[in-house]
């Protein structure tokens, strides 16, 4: 499946400034590892040591929160935009 | 001046140079406003508070940027009020209500976005934004709009119509989005990467957030500088409830304070969305989101951004954390009202029914001086307690009709 993955400004400078990249991947976890092929570095600060996401940064599939639906694990379909958003907003 | 040092990310402690960024780089953290608290306490006593404005801006030292010029709304020092027969009510002893409905637009938001603007201004920005489940929008679009700013706010399309009219007349731009808060939030985050704008809960969070350690201050200050043993605030982001508990512990790290504070925090929700309540009570060290579904729709954020720190800081101070039902919610506006003379909105029904379930739990207890926060004016939620409070009775215009309505009745 190809899938484009919105970067925050934050992690731009990871991706040579790109606002949205195109990767392969059947899952929202696949994407993102093909993310780290891509432009490497992004893994480690999407993740903490254990291999799990930061608690600060939210993963949304289309509209959903990717915790509402299967978490790293969740399906894409061709052509769905992941966004990687920083969670410490609002309030 | 100010005493600020720089931003620092509470997760990886990084720090930053003063800008309009919110999140660290490196973890995604929130970012914090360090301040050189030494430089602090040489310049801040009791007397240069008592000598200042009574607004938040008496404490301006303890604030991340100097008080703005006149043309802006006078923010804060709001009545603390004993509320002796709410306390009767409950099987309480020494309880006061801080009544922060008596604000510019009727909720502790205008104490926010006053930061928030003035450190707008500092960074020569045109244009005042937010993410707002109401309260902050009334704030943003009324202080944009006496500081000759531009206002664009952000809104869930389902809000109390109250909120919207409360927000529009100030004349900014109100975008109602088709979905929930969390939603009206991600969109802003990613605006805020697009637009130079000042959005008040996302890049200028930093600093809007520290304005709400002036409810603590100010608590201190009418308890005659003592503190409370037991606050109970309400929870929606948690940022409120984290910066009280940080005010507390400021005026103390400022010397403002005889003895170390040792308040209990303790968090209210509602359970139609209470991510924090669960985890507190679950035991769990992972908040789970959820889509809101309550008529505390000021708090009603199912992904809350201090969700954590606010475990954290209920936890740290052997607090408790409490959800009610929307029956509850308007049952505790109801109480709050018939009994102290104060109309709060839905957010402090939540607070007043929590004090009571906490109470009843004995996690709140009677030897204990506690101070509820009600952050609200209940005009801005009428429909939720309209079915419950109309007129006793309509009569003719006569004697014998008012007789016959109340026999019997002298006094």
């Amino acid at each position: 499946m190809a899938v484009s993955i919105r970067i925050p400004t934050q992690l731009r400078t990871l991706s040579g400034g790109a606002a949205e990249v195109s990767v392969e991947g059947s899952t929202v976890g696949e994407a993102l590892a093909a993310l780290e092929t891509a432009h490497p570095g992004f893994a480690e600060r999407l993740y903490d040591e254990a291999g799990v996401l930061r608690r600060f940064v939210n993963v949304f599939l289309a509209e959903d929160d990717i915790r509402f639906l299967s978490g790293v694990d969740s399906p894409v379909t061709d052509g769905q935009t992941i966004s990687i958003v920083p969670a410490v907003a609002g309030g | 001046m100010t005493y600020v040092q720089s931003l620092r990310c509470r997760e990886c402690e990084r720090t930053y140079d003063i800008a309009p960024i919110y999140t660290c780089e490196w973890c995604f953290g929130p970012l914090e406003v360090a301040y050189d608290y030494e430089a602090i306490a040489a310049n801040i006593s009791r007397e240069s508070i008592a000598a200042g404005p009574e607004t938040i801006w008496r404490y301006a030292p303890l604030l991340p940027v100097d008080p703005p010029g006149a043309s802006t709304l006078p923010v804060g020092f709001t009545p603390l009020l004993r509320a002796d027969r709410l306390a009767a009510e409950l099987g309480l002893g020494e309880l006061w209500i801080k009544d922060d409905t008596r604000n510019p637009t009727n909720a502790f938001k205008d104490r926010v976005v006053a930061v928030a603007l003035a450190k707008a201004l500092e960074f020569g920005m045109k244009t005042l934004a937010c993410a707002s489940t109401g309260n902050l929008a009334n704030a943003v679009a009324a202080h944009a709009a006496r500081a000759g700013l531009h206002s664009v706010v952000f809104i869930p399309a389902d809000l109390e119509a109250a909120k919207i009219v409360t927000t529009a007349v100030y004349g900014g731009t109100v975008v109602a989005i088709d979905g929930n808060y969390d939603d009206v939030n991600r969109l802003c985050v990613e605006l805020a990467s697009e637009r130079p704008w000042a959005f008040a809960n996302v890049n200028m969070r930093p600093f809007y957030a520290e304005g709400s350690k002036t409810l603590a201050f100010e608590t201190a200050e009418q308890l005659g500088w003592e503190t409370p043993d037991h606050v109970v605030v309400p929870v929606g982001s948690g940022s409120l409830l984290t910066k009280i508990r940080k005010g507390f512990d400021e005026l103390h790290k400022v010397g403002l304070l005889d003895a170390p504070p040792a308040v209990r925090v303790s968090g209210a929700q509602a359970t139609g969305c209470s991510p924090v309540a669960s985890a507190f009570n679950e035991g769990s060290d992972t908040i789970t989101p959820v889509r809101p579904s309550t008529i505390a729709k000021s708090i009603a954020i199912g992904n809350p951004a201090d969700g954590y720190y606010t475990l954290d800081a209920v936890r740290e101070t052997g607090g408790g954390c409490a959800a009610v039902t929307d029956d509850e919610i308007v049952e505790g506006m109801r109480l709050l009202a018939r009994t102290e003379g104060i109309f709060g909105e839905t957010a402090a029904g939540v607070t007043i029914a929590s004090l009571k379930k906490l109470t009843q739990e004995g996690v709140v207890r009677p030897d204990e001086r506690v101070v509820a926060y009600v952050t609200g004016h209940g005009l801005k939620t009428l429909d939720s307690v309209a079915p419950h409070a109309g007129v006793s009775v309509t009569i003719k215009p006569t004697l014998e009709a008012f007789h016959e309505a109340f026999p019997g009745e002298d006094e």
